[in-house]
Order: structure tokens, then sequence, then C-alpha cells
């Protein structure tokens, strides 16, 4: 049995069904990430783990241990809030060891805690501070801190870094990750930030109202997404997505896109589809990250499959690192990443070469991935 | 012009000839409702600090020509108030020390407790039970005086049985305790309100977090909720002091002879029907009974309007 288990969890807050039956489950040291838009339900999830919301049907297990009845206190969790929470009339170093005091851990027992942890976040100069005086990203620390100092069974994120600036939040991402690394924590974490999802998670689980839609790696879910909304919710830019049929001859399938005024665009059907269950006619969604896409001296020299399309550049956004390039097909919008120093100008018409090995296909009927 | 020109010149600031008259107008408005609204204090403490022929004799704005403390001195120990044995008004004025201190400080507490249940442990109805004790907050003194007086007067037979059986009477028939549970009551209905919606704007991501630190009911309320209230506690501690201290138709009704509040011993000495007026030692009898609201109010006052602010705004 896993570490953190969830089964058949139900949530209703009257008729309204918020969470429709999650099956979850994570390794001990484990790093999952819920990650879904707003009003997904993936809040409420991490509230009924850590016991602040009641649930409704199903059963969450800790090690075992049934805990859907338990209070929060007597669940072994600890949680990091999006607003840090800190108690405003305590010091950071009183912050800390609230918890402990609450369970009668001794004075002493306390402070050589509260010590250990405030060095491994680099606090101690920050121990006597009250939470108004500390800087944005010195109260995510302390939040931080506050968890840790339990030593918990399992920890809990609910959008921590949501709060703060761009560059801060980058720093923290990267300090939650080697905590993660080094103290070996299991942890759940919230986020609606697809790159901290990347970045962090030894598993993601994207959800959709109140319904899983992948649990994986993020490998997997990048990669394999399960179906439209996971493809399309992973990835900044967002995946390219267009509508083709599909054409059989010689027992190969290819799919077809029709492209305004010139002849349709034919690409031998991508290598991670079930070729067998693609039937001559059939409408498909062919979908291909932008970074698939590029000009042909760009294009991945390992690649077993290139197709190339020539288009009218529309749109060049260079990012510093790499250079977007919008450009269309059949009038459906696509986004190529070219090389940074690559010369394009927007109204050329330029040769596109993709790389058919990470495109895959989707059914627009059940919009599941083939 | 050098930099330094610049640096030290000083900031342009609009002077047109009609930002001056404005000025002229408001500060002069300001001025004029200052001293109509101080007059009356300087009376009363010019006429406390002359002698009794000076009083009635002289200008009530005119300055004591010689200056005594003697009516105040007579005010506070000597005087004989209505038809009591005892002299002065110090006796009262403890009477009234004894009455608010408890009755604000349970009528806060119990306020704060009452704001915490119904925003942070909401239960189903909690709405209606707010609307119904802020109707409290509605019902004028006069109407709940015969239910009142029912209730202390039931109060007061478990007090003789009491007594009775154990010689002691536990507080039960006891003016002043009495008189502290009515305006605790009453009291009850503003306390709980703003303790609400100030307990409303109070993130609740705190409780939670406490109730995962493994805080319970009462340990959350003492240790995250009230150190963080001061401003409310303040703004209700005014509010309930000023209420409590000026009162008179409860002490009138309620406490008799030697127990009465302060405001009832001001209003006998004043009336008193036997010799010649004092106005001197009313006077000073009077600033003597105003001088604790006058206090907490000099004290606590700014945290009043920003208290008052703080619940108002979000809620």
């Amino acid at each position: 049995m896993a570490f953190l288990e969830i089964s058949g969890l139900r949530k209703r807050f009257g008729t309204l069904e918020v969470l429709k039956g999650i099956d979850l489950s994570l390794e001990k040291g484990g790093f999952l990430v819920l990650i879904g838009p707003s009003g997904c339900g993936k809040s409420t999830l991490l509230g009924t783990i850590a016991g602040l919301e009641s649930i409704s049907a199903g059963e969450i297990c800790i090690e075992g241990q049934r805990i859907n009845d338990l209070h929060p206190s007597k669940r072994d969790i600890a949680m990091v809030f999006q607003s840090y929470a800190l108690y405003p009339n305590m010091t950071v170093a009183e912050n800390m060891a609230f918890g402990m005091e609450m369970r009668g851990v001794p004075k002493l027992e306390r402070e050589k805690a509260v010590a250990e942890v405030a060095k491994t976040l680099q606090l101690e100069h920050l121990l006597k501070r009250r939470p108004s005086q500390l800087s944005g990203g010195q109260r995510q620390r302390v939040a931080m801190g506050r968890a840790l100092v339990r030593q918990p069974r399992v920890f809990l994120f609910d959008e921590p870094l949501s709060n703060l600036d761009a560059k801060l939040r980058v720093d923290m991402r990267v300090e939650i990750k080697r905590l993660h690394q080094r103290t070996g924590a299991t942890i759940v974490y919230v986020t609606h930030d697809q790159i901290e999802a990347m970045t962090l998670a030894t598993r993601i689980a994207v959800l959709k109202d109140g319904e899983l839609q992948q649990v994986g790696t993020p490998h997997e879910v990048y990669n394999r997404p399960a179906n439209l909304f996971v493809a399309d919710f992973m990835g900044s830019p967002s995946m390219n997505l267009l509508e083709g049929k599909v054409l059989r001859s010689n027992g190969a399938a290819s799919v077809v896109i029709e492209h305004a005024g010139t002849d349709p665009i034919v690409f031998p059907a991508p290598t991670s589809a079930d070729v067998a269950t693609l039937t001559e006619g059939a409408r498909v969604i062919f979908g291909i990250r932008p970074e698939a896409v590029s000009d042909l001296e760009g294009a991945d020299g390992n690649s077993k499959s290139i197709a190339t399309f020539t288009g009218q550049v529309e749109i060049v956004e260079p990012a510093g690192s790499d250079t977007f390039v919008v450009t269309s097909i059949a009038g459906k919008e696509v986004t190529a990443r070219m090389r940074a120093d690559s010369d394009i100008r927007v109204g050329q018409s330029h040769v596109f070469a993709l790389n058919l090995d990470k495109a895959i296909l989707f059914d627009p009927a059940t919009t599941h991935r083939i | 012009m050098s930099a330094a020109d610049l640096v030290t010149a000083p900031p342009r600031r609009p002077t047109s000839g009609q930002s001056v008259i404005t000025r002229v107008v408001i500060y002069g408005l300001l001025l004029f409702f200052a001293i109509i609204y101080l007059v009356p204090l300087i009376v009363m403490v010019m006429a406390s600090l002359k002698p009794l022929d000076e009083v009635t004799g002289g200008n009530m704005f005119a300055l004591p020509k010689s200056p005594t403390f003697a009516p105040w001195i007579r005010a506070w120990g000597e005087a004989s108030i209505g038809v009591s044995d005892t002299a002065g008004i110090s006796g009262y004025f403890m009477n009234s020390i004894k009455m608010v201190v408890p009755a604000v400080v349970i009528s806060t507490l119990l306020g704060a407790l009452n704001g915490y249940v119904l925003t942070k442990w909401r239960f189903p109805g909690h709405k209606l039970v707010f609307g119904m004790m802020l109707f409290a907050c509605f019902i004028p003194f006069q109407s709940v005086i015969i239910p009142m007086a029912v209730i202390l007067g039931l109060l007061g037979q478990i007090g003789n049985q009491l007594i009775d059986a154990t010689g002691f009477s536990f507080g039960f028939g006891n003016p002043t305790v009495n008189l502290v549970l009515c305006h605790v009551v009453y009291g009850l209905g503003f306390t709980t309100l703003f303790f609400r919606n100030y307990y409303e704007a109070f993130p609740t991501e705190l409780v939670k977090a406490a109730m995962i630190d493994g805080a319970g009911f009462f340990q959350i309320f003492r240790r995250v909720l009230l150190p963080n209230s001061t401003p409310i506690i303040i703004v209700t501690v005014i509010y309930q002091f000023t209420n409590i201290w000026n009162d008179f138709l409860f002490g009138s009704t309620f406490a008799a002879g030697d127990q009465s509040p302060m405001t009832v011993a001001l209003n006998n000495l004043v009336n008193t029907s036997t010799g010649v007026v004092e106005y001197n030692v009313n006077m000073a009898a009077a600033i003597i009974a105003a001088a604790p609201t006058l206090f907490v109010y000099v004290v606590a006052g700014r945290y009043f309007v920003r208290g008052l602010m703080a619940g108002a705004v979000k809620g």
C-alpha cells in the first residue's frame, strides 16, 4: 500500500459535487502536485487531506491508517497556506514553536528544533522578529519552517508561491525543490502554475471540474497527455491542436489537414498513435508542441520522422532564450519555437519542420489520446 | 542655478487667494465650534474653583479671584447626598467602579466569544442568532425595566434562601451584582456586533493553521484571536465603559441608598432640597463624575475611530 492513499473520495456542498470520486496514491518521499484551473477542486482536495474539509464519501489513508475522521491536529500533517497564515502577535520563533507548544513538547526541545530548522532555512537572524517586519520571501520561509519543525508525515502546500513576485517565486521554487531532495519529505502541493508543477513534482495530478484527468510523472503528463484538456493546460506556449482526417493506404495511415488556398498538408500518422485503430476518413485532432515545430536547421536531427510545410509568418515573439513564431495552418494558429538568433520577419513565407516523433493524435469525440 | 539650490529650494505650495480664504473659513469654523463645545466645561471648572459667594455674586466666565479646592474636598468627602448618612460622593464613586469594571470586562469577553463563534465556528442558523442578538441594540432601556425587575426579584429570593441555608448570599440579590447583570445582558448585543464584524474580516486561514497546530477552541480564541483584537477591544471597552458609567435609569431603579452608582448620587446631591444650593460643590462633583469617561477617551480615543473603521469597512 502506498504511503498516502486516497480512494473514491467525494465531496458535496449541498447538491453541488466538487470532488467526483478521486483515486490517488503517493509513495513515501514523493512530491505530488495537484494542478488545474481555478474552481477545479484542487484546494478542496488538499483541505480534505488536511482535515479542514469533511468528505462525503471515500477514504484517505496515511501509512495504511484511515484518517478520514481524525481531527487535523491528529493526522500528523503540516500545512503551508497561500497567505502564510503566520500568527501576527507572535515572533518567528514563537510561530514555529506554537504547534509543538500545543502538543506539550518541553521548552528546551522546542527551542532546539526551532534552532535547527532556522539554520536550514537561514532564518536565524529573524527569530525575534514579528511577521509584519518580514519581507514576502522571508514570511514564506517562516511558513515552511513552521511546517518543517514538527517533522510531520505529510506536508501540504496550498499555492505557497502565488503571493510572491516573479523573481522570488523562481528562487523559492528552487528552495522547495532543494528542501524536498534533502529532507525526503512527502509533499502534496497545490498550484495552478504548470511550470511549478513540472519542475517540482515526482507525480502530477491534473484536475478539472472535480475529476482527475491524468496522473503521472511530469514527463508522461507533458509528452503523453491523456486528453485534449491536459494537452492544452500543460505547457507554455500551449500545444498546437489542428483538426484533420485520417487517410489510409497500404496499411499505413496519414493525417490530412486542409490548408486554405493550397493543397492539403499530409503527414504520416505520428508514431505515438496506434495505427491499427485509425479508420479511413475518421476525424482526428493532431497535436504538436511548439518546441517540435521549428525551421529546417533547427529540426531535431535524431528524429525518425520529419514533415514540412510552408507557412506565412504572422507574429514574432522574441523571448530571449528562444523566439516564438506564430504561423497558421488552415486558419488555426500554430506556434513554433526557433533559435533566438533566427532571422525571421513578419510577412515572410517560411518552411517549417515538424518533428512527428513528438506529435500525438486525439479523438475529437471523446477528447482522449489515440 | 546650481544643483544645491535646486535641492534646497522649498517646495512650491498653492498660495492663491482662494485657498487662503478657504483655510481661514475652515479653521475659523472649527475654532468657533470648539469654543462652543468647551464653554460648559470651562464654566464648570471656574465655578468649582470659586468660593460660593463668588459664584452666586459674580460673572460665571470670570476667573476665580481667590482659587480654592475646598468645593472639591467637600464634594468628595463631606457633602450630604440626598437623605443618606454617607458624606461625599466618594463611596458612590467606588460603587460605580465596582459595577463598571466587571460589567465591561464580562460583556467584552462574552461579545468577543460570540463574535468568534459567529464567524469562525458557524453553525446552521448562525445568521438568525446574530440577527436576534442585534435586536438587543434596538430595545430601549425603559421597556426592559419591568421584566428585569421580575428577574432580579427572583434572584433576590434565591439570595435570601441561600442566606437562610448557608448564611451567605453568593451575590444573589446584591445591588451591584444586579446592575452588572443588567449591563452585561444589555451590552451583549453591541459587543457581539463589534466583534462579529471585526472577526468577519479576520483571516480564517489563521484559525485553520492553529487547528492543524493542535490548538483547541479556547486556545485558538485566547492565543490567536484575542491578541490580534486590540483595536476592537478598545472600541468596545470605551463604548461599554461610557454607557455603563453614565447609566442613570438602571442605577436609580435597581439600586437604592448607599448602593447607588455615581450618577444617581450626583442627582441626589444636586437635587437636595435642604440648605443653600452649593453650585461650586455641585460643579466639582459633576466633574468628578465625568472624569473617568473623559480619562478613557483621552487615553484610548485615537483607537476609537481607527477601530470603528476597522470593523466597519469589511463585513
